[in-house]
């Protein structure tokens, strides 16, 4: 069973990113499994960027994994910066005409000159990262082939020439392999002959999933590491009769969103900490106002500005909180590539179904890194819409009536008699503004008694390792594949742990939660990447049992959790345990 | 549709405007105007920002959408791209507009959606009770003002035609057949309209007395193509001018739209599943 972490390291702007992208491609195309991770600088030109890709031939990749197998060093920064990570017996390819490693025992060296090559034999610098390619296809086993088909797809359109310069880098680096380097371990990447799956990152996949979902009109501004997401609607969604605009700020956004939803259409956009922070105000509106709305927060590492390429699970609180007065609001967290594909279209039911905005919270790290996954198969996918009101309603129409559910039937401009004007301002039933305490609590109650129905939806909660846990491990959002995973490691040690991953994040599943934790669980290990343990702490607020221990692993910073890191704090929650 | 009175235009709801105020004049040249131009009010919506002005939607028989403070303008976007055979009004006042709101008028300009804007404009903060607005005059004096304000007001003429407004008009709300007339050729315009309105505030801001000897009308030998010939009219000092200053011809963001995605639909529009073979 191959599983090999691949880390690539060099200077930003100068092909890194990009190089680790082909590579991870190839892969896929040789139908192996495959998880990203990236870091990379701010800026567009200079500072470090580094992309991590692991590799498995097995079904079910959770996490980025924990040391580094393979480190290819395109520079000095690169080799300094993560050559500690490399595990013991792991493989350092670097670039010796730019520097030369300590020498040491702990890993095996090939040194390649992918500079010198490029210069002296293609006769272009910028080809050392195709001259990289193929020393690592040499290496590893990943069929050159393949190689030469992205790079076909990628620089065809640029003519013959640049092509052949490309493909020539590719041979060169292969072959200096071939005469040069003798091979000292077992590393091999070869395809494993399946079918191979789609590549798409957590953004694309999030974008395909409201494309459908039935997404009909896309608001949004520039932001990293959100902006993916506008290029791909605004290349895809008009395919499939789509508006997508690119607003003057997020304020504006969100209120496009909110003029198409009222307008009848279902409505999306997405942004991060900074953008939302701005479109608070109308996030209020759309609870006043029952209006379905989906608005995406890819997080990343705050306050203000913060840093911007990196992730951090920072905004849950303001995601179920911001916004003055009490304005109850759905609250998701993405937990996979995959699930961005399927947690938005159930994001889209609930806004549609609940007359609510949902709040999904993605982060820079899974909105940017690719996974493979099965083609997903529409026609089996519940596409939900709002409730419209009957004749028989719509002849004595109340836009906010009161039902058993506290969902009302919703009118849309163009149908005859269901005037109404939705407002901001406190309102009755039939939507009349009205400031009568009385009315306000009753309506309170109405916007509140509504969202519990999403708790009683059948995927809010996930839950995997032992049946009766003694430790449990409860994350939200991305987290989930590298507990999956910790918990999986735990269990062949014999410990009794389990893990609750919560899709839903508010209204907050009280019951499932305490229900899991209800029977024999002493300890909750809590992983989060923000830096005061903002679930441990919403956790603690609603648990029903007071003797167990909330054990909260925070950590800001943009980096996520490794499944060694979780699995050395459930060992120690074990110890004291036992 | 059978034609529509204008008083059935106008809903039950009291307007909770104080008596005298300039609105009222706003309300029945809307209502006035909707009837000659035969709109279908299930077809009809009316978004505002908040404010005096901002209440009218529930009063003229229609959808409304009464949104926030400053962003009438993106919300109206909103609805004319996700059903543009609706006819789109937004109304608000000056410091919606001007103040909170100003970012994002020239944005409206850019894309040109068939959305008329009527600012019912009266210098005051009249809701807060009496606040100077971005249109009240230097040295006004109010309680947030008490030594008069020190920024002189903009000119919302000259910037409606800095940035290019396909349709720039001014009227007075005591002047209603002008009114009316300006709203029912808005009515027709394809793209974004903006009608200034100078309604004013009986009970903060009371210009009546002082606003008719200033004001007069734009030259009947006015060309509204000629958008030089608009800026000297709104940059004249000695007079207020009243009507049409400019009207251009020019595509719409519900055509362009449009013409995104038919162009989509001609090179043949893929299913979801062909999407993802791009991803293989």
């Amino acid at each position: 069973m191959a599983d090999t972490v691949f880390r690539f390291g060099g200077e930003g702007g100068e092909g890194v990113i990009s190089t680790g992208e082909l590579f991870t491609t190839a892969c896929a195309r040789s139908a192996l499994e495959i998880y990203t991770f990236r870091s990379y600088p701010a800026e567009i030109k200079g500072g470090h960027a580094m992309i991590q890709v692991r590799v498995a031939d097995r079904n079910i990749l959770l996490s980025r994994g924990d040391a580094v197998d393979v480190l290819v060093a395109f520079n000095k920064e690169a080799y300094d910066r993560h050559y500690q990570e490399v595990r013991q017996g792991g493989v350092l390819v670097f670039d010796n005409t730019d520097f030369l490693p300590e020498e040491d025992q702990r890993t095996i060296k090939y040194p390649i000159p992918f500079t010198k090559i490029a210069m002296e034999e293609i006769g272009v610098r910028l080809t050392k990262n195709m001259v990289a390619l193929g020393a690592i296809s040499e290496l590893f086993g990943v069929p050159q082939g393949k190689f030469k088909e992205l790079i076909r797809e990628k620089f065809g359109k640029k003519g013959e020439a640049i092509l052949a310069k490309n493909f020539q880098a590719l041979e060169a680096g292969a072959r200096y392999v071939a005469q040069n380097i003798k091979k000292k371990e077992q590393i091999r990447v070869a395809p494993t002959g399946r079918q191979p799956k789609l590549v798409l990152s957590g953004n694309e996949a999030l974008s395909l999933g409201a494309i459908a979902a039935g997404l009909k009109v896309y608001a949004g501004y520039p932001i990293t590491p959100a902006s993916s997401i506008l290029e791909f609607l605004a290349k895809e969604l008009p395919k499939a009769g789509g508006v997508v605009i690119q607003t003057e700020d997020e304020i504006a956004a969100l209120g496009v969103v909110l003029g198409a939803s009222f307008a009848g259409k279902k409505a999306m956009t997405a942004t991060s900490g900074p953008g939302f922070s701005l479109m608070v105000e109308m996030l209020g509106l759309a609870v006043m106002a029952e209006l379905p709305a989906v608005i995406v927060d890819a997080q990343r590492a705050g306050p203000s500005t913060g840093m911007p390429t990196k992730m951090e699970q920072a905004d849950l609180m303001m995601a179920i909180h911001a916004g003055h007065g009490e304005a109850p609001r759905v609250v998701m967290g993405l937990t996979s590539v995959e699930d961005c594909f399927y947690g938005i279209i159930r994001a889209f039911n609930i806004a549609e179904t609940f007359q609510t905005p949902v709040v999904v919270l993605s982060d820079q790290g899974l909105a940017q890194r690719e996974a493979s996954i099965l083609k997903p198969e529409t026609a089996e996918i519940d596409i939900l819409e709002r409730r419209k009101p009957n004749a028989d309603q719509l002849a004595n129409y109340q836009r906010f009536r009161m039902t058993p559910d506290a969902i009302s039937p919703m009118a849309v401009p163009g149908m005859p008699d269901g005037f109404y004007a939705a407002t901001g301002i406190e309102h009755t039933e039939a939507g009349e503004l009205n400031y009568e305490p009385a009315n306000h609590n009753k309506m309170m109650a109405k916007r509140a008694k509504k969202l519990q129905g999403v708790l009683d939806l059948p995927w809010i909660v996930k839950t995997y390792g032992a049946e009766r846990p003694e430790i449990a491990v409860i994350g939200w959002g991305s987290g989930e594949g590298v507990i999956r995973e910790t918990v999986a490691l735990a269990q062949e040690t014999g410990l009794k742990v389990g893990a609750l991953h919560p899709k839903i994040l508010w209204p907050f599943p009280t019951k499932i939660i305490n229900d899991y934790l209800a029977n024999g669980v002493r300890k909750v290990i809590v992983p989060e990447l923000n830096f005061s343990g903002q679930f441990a702490a919403l956790l603690k607020q609603h648990l029903k049992r007071t003797d167990i221990e909330v054990i909260s692993m925070a950590k800001g910073g943009g980096i996520p959790w490794k499944p060694g890191e979780i699995l050395e704090q459930i060992k120690e929650a074990a110890k004291i345990h036992a | 549709m059978p034609k529509i009175a204008p008083a059935q235009y106008k809903t039950k709801v009291e307007p909770v405007w104080c008596p005298g105020c300039g609105d009222f004049g706003v309300l029945n040249a809307l209502c006035n105007a909707l009837s000659a131009k035969e709109v279908d009010p299930k077809n009809l919506v009316f978004a505002s920002g908040i404010g005096c002005s901002g209440r009218l939607p529930p009063y003229v028989k229609s959808y409304g959408f009464h949104t926030v403070h400053g962003r009438v303008l993106p919300i109206a976007t909103g609805v004319k791209v996700a059903n543009p055979d609706l006819t789109v009004v937004a109304v608000g006042g000056d410091g919606d507009a001007f103040a909170i709101g100003g970012g994002h008028i020239p944005h409206m300009s850019r894309r040109n959606p068939t959305v008329l804007y009527i600012v019912m404009d009266n210098g005051t903060y009249g809701l807060t009770k009496g606040q100077a607005s971005p249109t009240g005059p230097l040295g006004m004096k109010t309680g947030a003002s008490p030594y008069g304000t020190i920024e002189p007001p903009l000119n919302p003429i000259a910037m409606a035609l800095g940035y290019d407004i396909s349709f720039v008009a001014r009227a007075y709300s005591g002047k209603n057949k002008e009114l009316e007339a300006l709203i029912l050729r808005a009515l027709s315009h394809r793209g974004f309209s903006f009608i200034d309105v100078i309604s004013p505030c009986i009970t903060y801001y009371n210009t009546y007395k002082d606003l008719p000897p200033q004001l007069a009308s734009v030259p009947a030998d006015h060309d509204v193509k000629d958008r030089v010939k608009a800026f000297e009219l709104a940059l004249k000092t000695d007079k207020i001018y009243l009507g049409l200053f400019y009207e251009v011809e020019r595509p719409t963001f519900e055509e362009r739209i449009r013409a995104n995605v038919d162009q989509a639909e001609a090179s043949g529009i893929p299913r979801l599943d062909e999407i993802f073979l791009e991803f293989a």
